[in-house]
């Protein structure tokens, strides 16, 4: 059985975006996910932080302080070949969980 | 990387918050751009930016908590708590302190003793694969010098084998002759250990041409700094051992100490040489078995193929040879004298470690008895649950609490027993011979106790686990922790403390067998009566005498001493029964033409006597004659036999005037009987004894007897001035007879001493053990006490119920205990002389102990019981 809960989602959601765009600060990733969903999913900052946290404990994500083109400096997140590994895991859970879902939806 | 970060994070909390901090900072500060960019005014874009994060101290929080540095910090922060705990209970914490120092020092002290004898290498380069050969049959452990040569040459997988004796012999210096222990061994000693001189050189194979060839010595490090103050000029020079040059080539490292863990040689001589004009016979007499043989097994060949490629030598040996008739060979661990001392000591230790650990065991129950506090913070406990901690969180807590306890109590203990460690170090038991017991602990000790403290405290703390899971606040919280429910069922606390009651009774038994078997061996009849007589043992060949000059010597001490005043007779033998030495022979009966072991009627221990020997020993002569001056070497052969030796020869029959032969084939005439003796050990079963006159059977080993009724340390300064005078160059050792024995007697000291103190402790931990069992049941229960006093129950009725399941094991325990300990008095009787639990004083005191112990664990619970105060009880509840 899959994992097939939100924070699953969440997770696929950041990896996804980090596996597209190579290297991306937190709030970048925010903006992504809204802009690239037409505004219908917006990740909240309280669980993002702790999400990518949790993901680089896990050893999916590395992190790197660098300069932003407004010469801010910001922590940059990239993948690692494990988090690679797990994308793939989360998008087959997550296909599953559609799956599921839309099986039940269809039910009459 | 990420196992970087976490290592850096440990390092510092704070760290980690402002890392978090500049991160969020960043991403507000970025949100607030785009925000202006979007047109909201400042105040605005910052509120936005800030309220889409909701509560930023739990998110932090939430972060924190993943990293490894959390763990420390939740770690540190339950040793802090567990340490405020401790010091809020003074008198647990002491109690429990004690209880684990005790514990867990006693273990530390026999595993050191166990690893300094038994685990422990010898100490020399490359110790693997070193074996002593010893025959097969058990105590039976040394070879002769030609069956060696045999064994050396012959077999096929051993890369080298060593041959090595211990002796004693005079050193004489300008001012005074000392007595000393020396190796003699054979050329390839160092070469196969490998070790390497701190001094010159060691002899090696090529050294040895035939007897007397390499008169040459190594020293030891620490004869070489006693006796010339370290002289780096020392190689080259000559020194006298027995009246004979001998040039000292090289001094041994520091550390090298012989073969033998606890004999320590003053030096080596090359086996070939002998300071003794007699010395160097052995080395072509096969019969003659006085030598230890080393061997170091090529790579890859197990012990047992060793064996058998020996066992084949042996066997075409014994074809060969009729004195090798009985030659086997068996592989034992070197360092401990083979197993006639290897076996018991490992047995004994074995045994001793497991009692300890018992002990250890006993001690956890204890404080997971006194830990049944934890039923008296279950309220505590509750409290903590109901607020959100997890059940994980409290158990972790009272882990830390018992672990932190017990690895206190463990360092604690450790350095009590590295203190008694290292006085036993520095402790010679024995003045006359080199005996050192190094048991300082190393690395491995303190690993143990470490693993030990922690374990214990893991055993006891985690105890009340189940009552942990179990635990419903709420219920608790409205009950107030009172429940007794579980009380009334039997619990694994019980078994436990049975358990210890058990071992504790199983200790006092065999403490008490052991103290009468001591008891009993200082009126054993040991076939001489040592109080009253005084020893001077020396070896004639150190003052360079031998062959026909002895006698003269010997003659002159007996004269001059009897005539000191007080002194009421006098007599030799050349080694005294009980003491270190001590031969046997074959006997055989007269017409016997082939002398092969197997042929033999009886073997028999021997020594050689004066005149006068037995009077002076008080050795009773039951028929015949003593030997008198005229039983020389030109007269016929006589002996005196002991009762033993005269009924497994002759029977019923007179032994008087019967004859025997010896190896040598010469008949001797037995001239009296004594009575039978013991020669070895006080629990050896009776052995045929033979004397014969110290002119027949000639031995330069002297030990002189002066009896009288006057104290030792009045005899002694006129004996060493008459003795000084008839040779000044004389080394002689002065000692009661009683002392002499002490060596003898000091396996069954040594397992006394032991058992008492672990029965001791065994006692301490059963009488808090049922004292803190009984005592929680009083006052567990004085509510209900309260109220049945109220309606009328007398106090014995409350005594009873209160005190019934503590009596109720410690009777069960000790019966169980004491019938454990008849059966280990079995194994005692091997160290202890006729040690039996069949005496109704060992019963009786085993008993009485217990009674004793049972009272005074459950008088103050009992007292307390009596004086329930139903009206006083029931306002406070």
């Amino acid at each position: 059985m899959a994992r097939n809960d939100l924070q699953g989602t969440l997770d696929l959601l950041v990896l996804k975006t980090l596996s597209q765009l190579g290297e991306l600060h937190g709030y970048g990733i925010v903006l992504h996910i809204q802009r690239a969903s037409d505004e219908l999913l917006s990740v909240e900052e309280g669980s993002l932080y702790p999400a990518l946290h949790r993901m680089e404990m896990s050893g999916w994500i590395r992190s790197e302080w660098k300069v932003t083109d407004t010469n801010r400096k910001a922590k940059y997140y990239r993948l690692t070949p494990a988090g690679q590994k797990e994308l793939q895991n989360a998008e087959k859970s997550f296909e599953h969980l559609v799956k599921g879902v839309r099986a039940i939806l269809r039910y009459a | 990387m990420h196992i970087f970060r976490r290592i850096v994070n440990t390092c510092s909390r704070s760290k980690l918050h402002q890392e978090i901090d500049a991160e969020i900072q960043a991403h507000v500060e970025m949100r607030m751009a785009d925000n202006i960019a979007a047109r909201m005014s400042p105040e605005e874009a910052r509120r936005d930016a800030l309220i889409r994060f909701g509560n930023r101290t739990v998110m932090r929080e939430r972060m924190t908590a993943m990293d490894a540095a959390t763990a420390f910090d939740a770690f540190g922060r339950d040793l802090r708590y567990a340490a405020r705990q401790l010091r809020r209970s003074p008198a647990f914490t002491a109690t429990a302190l004690v209880t684990l120092i005790l514990g867990i020092g006693a273990n530390v002290v026999v595993f050191s003793v166990l690893n300094a004898l038994v685990l422990r290498p010898l100490d020399v380069p490359q110790p693997t694969g070193l074996y002593n050969v010893v025959h097969k049959s058990p105590g039976d452990d040394n070879q002769s010098y030609p069956d060696y040569v045999d064994f050396r040459s012959k077999n096929s997988t051993f890369t080298d084998m060593a041959a090595y004796r211990f002796q004693s012999a005079g050193f004489t210096t300008r001012d005074a002759a000392y007595l000393c222990w020396y190796y003699r061994v054979s050329g390839n000693y160092f070469d196969m250990l490998g070790v390497q001189p701190a001094q010159g050189r060691f002899f090696h194979a090529s050294d040895e041409h035939g007897p007397n060839s390499a008169p040459y010595l190594v020293l030891s490090h620490d004869f070489w700094r006693r006796h010339f103050d370290s002289d780096p000029k020392i190689v080259g020079t000559t020194v006298d051992i027995n009246k004979h040059p001998f040039t000292v080539i090289g001094v041994a490292p520091v550390t090298f100490h012989g073969t033998d863990l606890f004999l320590w040689p003053d030096f080596w001589m090359p086996i070939v040489d002998s300071p003794d004009d007699e010395g160097t016979n052995f080395l072509s007499i096969r019969g003659m078995h006085n030598l230890w043989i080393l061997g170091k097994l090529k790579p890859g060949v197990t012990p047992q193929q060793a064996t058998d490629n020996l066992n084949a030598i042996a066997r075409e040996l014994a074809r060969q040879y009729p004195e090798d008739d009985y030659l086997s060979a068996r592989l034992v661990k070197p360092g401990l004298m083979g197993d006639m001392f290897g076996d018991p000591a490992r047995a004994f230790l074995a045994g001793i470690m497991l009692l300890a650990f018992l002990v250890l065991l006993a001690a956890c129950t204890n404080l997971a008895l006194f830990a049944a506090r934890t039923a008296d913070r279950s309220r505590e406990l509750a409290i903590r649950l109901a607020i959100g901690s997890s059940r994980w969180d409290v158990l972790r807590q009272l882990l830390s609490e018992a672990v932190l306890l017990s690895v206190l109590g463990g360092a604690l203990g450790t350095l009590f027993s590295t203190t008694l460690l290292n006085a036993l170090t520095r402790w010679q038991p024995f003045r006359e011979y080199p005996v050192h017991v190094t048991v300082s602990p190393d690395p491995k000790v303190y690993f143990v106790a470490l693993l030990l403290s922690i374990c214990s405290g893991m055993v006891w703390g985690l105890v009340p686990i189940r009552q942990i899971w179990a635990t419903d606040s709420v219920q608790v919280m409205k009950i107030g922790g009172a429940g007794t429910l579980a009380f009334r069922r039997f619990t694994l606390r019980d078994l436990l403390l049975g358990v210890q009651i058990t071992l504790c009774t199983l200790l006092v038994t065999a403490s008490f067998v052991a103290l009468r078997g001591m008891q009993r061996s200082l009126h054993a009849p040991l076939g001489f009566q040592p109080q009253g007589v005084v020893l001077a043992d020396t070896d004639l060949h150190m003052g360079g005498h031998s062959g026909a000059s002895v006698t003269p010597v010997r003659k002159r001490m007996l004269e001059e001493v009897g005539r000191i005043p007080g002194v009421t007779s006098v007599g030799i033998i050349d080694e005294t029964p009980l003491g270190t030495g001590g031969s046997s022979t074959y006997i055989y009966r007269m017409g016997t033409i082939d002398f092969r072991p197997s042929n033999m009627a009886v073997g028999a221990k021997y020594f050689s006597i004066s005149p006068g020997y037995l009077h002076a020993a008080g050795t009773q002569l039951l028929k015949g004659r003593d030997f008198t001056w005229h039983d020389d070497a030109k007269s016929p052969k006589v002996a005196i036999v002991n009762e033993t030796f005269a009924r497994s020869m002759f029977g019923s029959a007179s032994a008087l005037g019967q004859e025997f032969m010896m190896g040598d084939k010469i008949s001797h005439e037995i001239v009296g009987v004594v009575e039978n003796g013991k020669y070895d050990s006080l629990t050896e079963a009776p052995w045929a004894a033979v004397f014969f006159p110290l002119e027949q059977n000639p031995d330069s080993d002297t030990s002189l007897l002066v009896r009288s009724p006057l104290p030792p340390a009045e005899i002694l300064p006129e004996l060493r001035r008459t003795l000084g005078q008839i040779d000044p160059s004389l080394p002689f050792v002065f000692h009661s007879w009683p002392d002499a024995l002490a060596f003898v007697q000091f396996p069954a000291r040594i397992a006394t001493a032991t058992l008492g103190v672990m029965g001791l402790l065994a006692a301490m931990l059963a009488v808090t053990g049922v004292f803190g069992m009984a005592m929680y049941a009083v006052s567990k229960r004085m509510r209900e006490f309260g109220i049945r006093a109220a309606v009328g129950a007398q106090p014995v009725q409350l005594m009873g119920s209160a005190l019934s399941r503590p009596l109720l094991l410690l009777l069960s325990g000790s019966a169980a205990g004491l019938l454990l300990g008849v059966i280990a008095s079995r194994l005692l009787a091997q160290i202890v002389y006729q040690a039996t639990p069949r005496d109704p004083l060992v019963l009786a005191g085993a008993v009485i102990t217990m009674a004793l112990l049972g009272l005074a664990a459950t008088w103050i619970p009992a007292q307390r019981a009596l004086r329930v105060h139903p009206a006083r009880l029931l306002r406070e509840e």
